[in-house]
């Protein structure tokens, strides 16, 4: 089986960064990209700085990953951004901002990326859902209302998909430690935890797991599901 | 410059690797003339989308100009550019033009 080539969008820190350092031991071929550049090196590892609701250099990437490997196995939307604020609050400039990189970022890149892998007929797209969707969280209209957007997204892209071989699924992460919640209150974050069937912040491990099962060959009956953790 | 019939020749390449996955009743002729949408045309809608993605594809790596073929433009217009292998070959200098002055 030829090298799998994987790109994670929002690589730079956090739960994308982890990915690019999961992966990349593990084997994959990984391709990253941020807004900024990286201060990580890694084997089989490559960065882009772009914005990823900015078309035309989205599109020069995707070129570029066509001319150096000749393909893409696996997409993960991970990049994203949230704004905790009450709604009468809110900034319209926050809103497009969110919507940009949540919802044209994550479009951008599911068109792009399912382009190249038709060519393999076979390919498998992971986007990055919340439980801030499902739990209706107050304070986080835009940011929820924008991951709904890519649930929606996911839903109709896994049956237009499908007849090129693609699988597009989500996992919808609970609250972990990284810089998405460093401005939310922690007793906002503990009563979001007892919300969930399981109460515990979520780890870094429990969303590659998801990840894991949506992009291992015997899943390639597996689309348009959206796996939350924790039990919400 | 590129010159129309270069990029006929492309559309060319796009039509031998769509033709590849298409069954005997649906091949599409190398020809200007040939219809790629609407009435007599051969190719169905996913036909059509394969399509025009493959020549995407053809015209980034024969001139290294990534575009994107169906933007608004392309899809408003009253006569559509993906109609003909002609009239796609006319229509792609103006996109080309458009990137490389935005």
């Amino acid at each position: 089986m030829p090298e799998q080539v994987m790109l994670i969008t929002g690589s730079g820190k956090g739960i994308g960064k982890y990915l690019a350092e999961y992966y990349s031991a593990k084997g994959y071929r990984v391709i990253g990209c941020s807004r900024s550049e990286v201060d990580f090196k890694l084997d089989n590892y490559r960065h882009f700085c772009l914005d990823v609701s900015d078309e035309k250099k989205v599109k020069e990437m995707f070129a570029e990953i066509n001319r150096s490997f000749g393909r893409l196995d696996i997409l993960v939307n991970n990049a994203g951004i949230a704004s905790m604020n009450h709604v009468l609050l809110t900034p319209l400039e926050t809103v497009h901002k969110i919507l940009n990189t949540n919802v044209v970022g994550t479009f951008l890149f599911c068109r792009e990326a399912a382009k190249l892998m038709r060519k393999n007929k076979s390919g498998r797209i992971v986007n990055f859902a919340t439980v801030a969707t499902p739990l209706k969280l107050e304070g986080e209209a835009i940011y929820a209302s924008s991951k709904a957007a890519v649930v929606s997204l996911t839903e109709v892209l896994a049956r237009e998909l499908a007849q090129f071989g693609i699988t597009v699924n989500a996992v919808g992460p609970t609250p972990v430690k990284t810089d998405l919640i460093r401005s939310v209150p922690p007793q906002k974050i503990e009563d979001l935890i007892r919300r969930q069937a399981i109460p515990r912040l979520g780890e870094f491990r429990d969303i590659s797991n998801v990840i894991d099962f949506f992009i291992r060959p015997e899943s390639d009956f597996v689309t348009g599901a959206v796996i939350y953790l924790g039990g919400v | 410059m590129i010159l129309k019939e270069q990029l006929i020749s492309v559309i060319y390449q796009a039509i031998d690797e769509v033709n590849a996955v298409l069954p005997p009743d649906q091949q599409l002729e190398k020809s200007i003339h040939t219809v790629l949408f609407g009435e007599s045309g051969k190719l169905d809608s996913l036909g059509l989308v394969n399509m025009i993605v493959t020549t995407e594809q053809k015209i980034e790596e024969n001139f290294g100009i990534a575009i994107t073929l169906a933007d608004e433009k392309a899809m408003s217009q009253r006569n559509s550019p993906f109609r003909t292998v002609e009239s796609l070959a006319e229509y792609i200098p103006q996109l080309i033009t458009e990137r490389q002055h935005a």
